[in-house]
């Protein structure tokens, strides 16, 4: 590893300069394209980038302003970040799936003249309300399809653009010198990337990062973790989450490791197996979902492979971490575990696409203990980093050999974490954003007068183990009439450990008592419904099944019982739940483009609802607006019913937390 | 990539024309003298109530059947018989109003299959797998996977046809039709079955296929809002007879079109 070169490089395109000398022959990228992995070396990839950044030029694009990207992980989108940095100008990737009005909103706000994008969708999209974008100039696409016919005065193939350049460089030497000027007259300190946070709390904020900062805080994590130019990483998650750019475009082009993209959304499973990452990052929700497919073809498996996988993952919930964590553990306990290894977790891992994972990491939400540690006991080094954009990721991080499934570990080297006395942690870090883009009030609003940033989140610092323990949204935290506290996170996580809940939001704050909306698990409900022979023609008739109804009371009734247990929760049973009709969905803005619960808006969105979980009635009508996928609208009515709960007899010491 | 033979035909020109086409079965007078004609290019729909004939003449126009009366032209040679392979060879490919896929292969092998008419090699290489018959596989798989790039099916590339809901086994079925690379492609009630999201998938996969290969298509539908919207010229059949030919507006204000779908107060 490089690391002096790397501290020496302060912006991305001196990097990616670095690379092409250091891993010339190494693979930068790889992308599968009619069925066969293409793969890009590091010289390929700069001699690719320093022509696509000719041509922008040529279609004038200039230091300081904005590209807006805008589409899924593809080799061509992460080269339009690389050559809009290249020239001084600022990217601005923008979620593929944000409908018209959120790319509106982002595009203008961002004040973007260009904009490079994945499809004939994304083209339609920006199109459909390019009236209110005026400044918008040319729209440059990766994917032709379906263009053909369009108006080209103001859209060019990335391809073109590439080539036009390509062959300017070829035409005129002095250009070469031109782009080597540009690449050295990029400063540290200028932005290199405005990240648009998807807003858990209203409209999204520009988080501007600089290139300094961000190659300071991707080279703490790659050493962190030992990272180096052999490593693979699959890029599956959302282009403009900070996540995604920060592990595949940050971390890439300071270690020097190799970039997958998938075929397709839909083929990314398949192709994590193909590729086996050896670094790998997924939210708990994707983890959670292998999981449910894991379990749910299991099921359907001969009685012999169902006994041997219970038995073998019930040893390895014995041993697996310990043997992890490089802990003592008995010879039965070893050979039992390699044996299980042999039958069942390699397989399983291979089936998963985690074979070679050496490092992997969840976060972005809290994840299931249980969930957390099964991944860990069949041998996946999964380890939990809690993080925010403002601090351009990394807050904590669990070191190897110290994981604690309820905590996020110690503060990340060179990142300085205290709690305020309300709870809230408050941070600085060596990526620390430098404000949001044209909003200081906001700015003004996180960052505390000697430089700290306001986390939101409220935690506190486990005294045995020094780790960071958070609570949830410091906003979000509540209590019930009664004082006990309600951790709405809490509850809601306890419950989406089971494979047929997806989705769960908790009510208690400033009432009598703990009610929950359920949101079935379509894909594990179903195949349940498939082998007890229940019928139904729509996902609402599913979920409103009173059968559906009694699984998931049991289901409840188990977290009451774990809450029973805990001394602080015990007051915030569960009293009452109903399962929603509909799916919440990120274009009804009922969850972030994050997949985050938006706890607030659901309170307005279906208000009859939780006016009926605690009014006593057993069923409310409601009647909610929806957005298909292409943008109309429609309204699903239905009839919702609500049953209660007993509470479970508190076996634990009751404590009010005072 | 146009299959070889006949003269080349320019965009617009009559690609096949049939003239005055009567197909009985015993008694039964499936289609009497019907004629029309499908220009390069174009989008051409067959529409008409249950038992008007369609598929019947979709079975004439592909040697499926063969009129008592009539003739065929197609791409300027007339026919008096032909068989359904001669007619695949001869650039006609057809998807079916029941998916006709082979349930067990995977989605790649039974598109690979719609390329069977296109392989040179011998059997005896082809079992080898060596050599020229290998080289011959690879240039095929290259067309296979535009087209299941170009269908957005690679999620499913591996699946045996069996285990995919109706929809998709529609797409991949129009995907077999497509290796042909065919001048012409009948397409039966490709959205039967279909739900509203489905149909909408489908149709821009028909409108891209005439865009992107320039393939003409002659399609059989009962949805008339898909046909309507899809189709550049409309041919009307009621009891094997036609009676009305014109543009979706023109078949929309035709009172004998009106009189066939509703219905005539006696």
């Amino acid at each position: 590893m490089a690391l002096n070169a790397a501290a020496k490089a302060d912006t991305f395109p001196k990097l990616l300069v670095r690379n092409a000398e250091l891993f010339a022959t190494r693979p930068a990228m790889r992308h599968k394209d009619l069925g066969i992995w293409q793969t890009w070396t590091w010289a390929e990839t700069l001699a690719i980038v320093r022509a696509y950044a000719v041509g922008l030029n040529r279609l004038g694009v200039k230091r300081g302003e904005t590209v807006a990207v805008v589409g899924g992980n593809r080799p061509k989108l992460y080269w339009s970040v690389m050559a809009a940095q290249m020239l001084g100008a600022i990217p601005v990737p923008v979620y593929a799936d944000a409908v018209a009005e959120e790319l509106a909103f982002v595009l203008d706000h961002a004040e973007a003249r260009f904009a490079a994008v994945e499809d004939q969708e994304q083209v339609d999209k920006i199109l459909s309300v390019i009236a209110r974008l005026p400044r918008v100039e040319m729209l440059i696409y990766d994917e032709p399809r379906g263009l053909r016919d369009y108006d080209h005065s103001r859209l060019r193939a990335i391809d073109r653009v590439i080539e036009d350049g390509a062959q300017a460089l070829a035409g005129d030497p002095a250009l070469a010198a031109w782009l080597d000027n540009e690449i050295a007259a990029g400063k540290g300190s200028d932005p290199s990337i405005i990240l648009y946070t998807s807003g858990t709390t209203g409209q999204s904020k520009g988080v501007v990062v600089t290139g300094e900062r961000a190659i300071k805080a991707a080279s703490d994590s790659v050493a962190f973790d030992r990272l180096s130019e052999n490593d693979v990483a699959l890029a599956y998650l959302p282009l403009a989450w900070v996540g995604d750019h920060y592990l595949n475009y940050c971390q890439g082009l300071v270690a020097g490791f190799c970039t997958a993209c998938p075929e397709s959304s839909e083929t990314a499973m398949a192709d994590l197996r193909e590729i086996g990452p050896t670094y790998y990052f997924a939210p708990p929700r994707t983890l959670e979902l292998l999981l449910t497919r894991v379990m749910i073809r299991m099921e359907d498996a001969g009685l012999l492979k169902q006994k041997l996988f219970h038995y073998f993952i019930g040893v390895a919930r014995k041993y697996g971490e310990r043997i992890l964590n490089r802990e003592r553990v008995s010879l039965v306990g070893r050979i039992l575990y390699g044996i299980g290894n042999l039958l069942v977790y390699g397989p399983l891992k291979n089936v998963l696409g985690f074979s070679r994972v050496r490092v992997a990491y969840t976060a972005g939400e809290a994840i299931g203990p249980e969930l957390f540690t099964f991944y860990r006991s069949i041998g996946v080094n999964l380890k939990q980093l809690y993080g925010q954009t403002e601090a351009f990721i990394c807050v904590t991080a669990q070191p190897d050999g110290q994981i604690y499934p309820d905590t996020v570990g110690p503060p990340f080297p060179n990142v300085d974490i205290r709690i305020a006395e309300n709870g809230e942690i408050q941070f600085r870090s060596p990526g620390m954003f430098v404000g949001y883009f044209k909003d200081e009030a906001r700015t003004a609003e996180v960052m505390t007068p000697d430089g700290y940033i306001k986390s939101g989140d409220a935690g506190f610092f486990d005294e045995k183990t020094g780790h960071l323990k958070i609570i949830d949204r410091a906003r979000d935290v509540g209590r019930l009439n009664d004082g006990t506290l309600f951790a709405p996170k809490y509850i809601e996580n306890k419950l989406k450990f089971y494979p047929n809940i997806r989705e769960a939001v908790a009510y208690g704050d400033k009432r009598d008592f703990v009610a929950v909306m359920i949101n079935i698990d379509l894909t594990a409900v179903s195949s349940w419904a498939e082998r007890n022979n229940v019928t139904y023609a729509s996902y609402q008739e599913l979920a409103g099944h009173p059968r559906v109804y009694d699984m998931i009371e049991r289901h409840v009734a188990e977290v009451n019982r774990a809450l029973a247990d805990d001394k602080v929760m015990a007051g915030a049973q569960i009293r009452r739940f109903l399962i929603l009709h509909k799916e919440l969905d990120a274009d009804d803005g009922e969850l972030t483009r994050t997949q985050k619960v938006r706890r607030r808006f659901i309170a307005e969105r279906y208000a009859p609802l939780i006016a009926a979980l605690y009014d006593g009635s057993s069923e409310a009508d409601v009647a909610t607006e929806v957005t298909f996928e292409d943008g109309r609208k429609g309204v699903i009515r239905a009839r919702v019913k609500i049953r209660d709960m007993k509470p479970e007899p508190v076996r634990a010491a009751m404590e009010k937390a005072a | 990539m146009r299959a070889p033979g006949g003269p080349e035909i320019a965009v617009g020109d009559v690609l096949l024309s049939v003239e005055n086409v009567s197909l009985s079965f015993g008694g039964v007078k499936a289609i009497s003298g019907v004629s029309f004609d499908i220009r390069k290019g174009e989008i051409r729909a067959i529409i008409g109530p249950n038992g008007a004939g369609k598929t019947s003449m979709l079975n004439v126009i592909n040697g499926f059947y063969h009129p008592q009366q009539g003739r065929i032209t197609f791409k300027g040679k007339t026919r008096p018989h032909m068989q359904p392979y001669e007619a695949a060879r001869g650039g006609i490919a057809r998807t079916f109003q029941n998916v006709a896929l082979f349930r067990g292969m995977t989605v790649l092998d039974n598109i690979m299959a719609g390329r069977s008419l296109k392989m040179h090699t011998n059997i005896f290489w082809q079992l080898l797998r060596f050599g020229p018959a290998l080289r011959e596989e690879v240039a095929h798989r290259v067309r296979v996977e535009e087209i299941i790039d170009f269908l957005r099916i690679q999620d499913i590339r591996r699946t045996p046809v069996g285990r995919l809901p109706y929809g998709l086994q529609k797409r991949v079925e129009l995907g077999r039709a497509l290796a042909m690379e065919p001048d012409l492609l009948l397409l039966d009630e490709p959205m039967a079955g279909m739900n509203l999201e489905e149909k909408e998938d489908m149709s821009r996969f028909i409108l891209d296929v005439n865009d992107h290969y320039g393939t003409t298509i002659a399609l059989i539908e009962h949805d008339m809002g898909v046909v309507m919207d899809l189709s550049d010229r409309v041919v009307v059949l009621d009891y094997g007879i036609k009676i009305a030919d014109g543009t979706p507006d023109e078949i929309k204000r035709d009172p004998a079109v009106i009189d066939a779908y509703l219905g005539v107060a006696h």
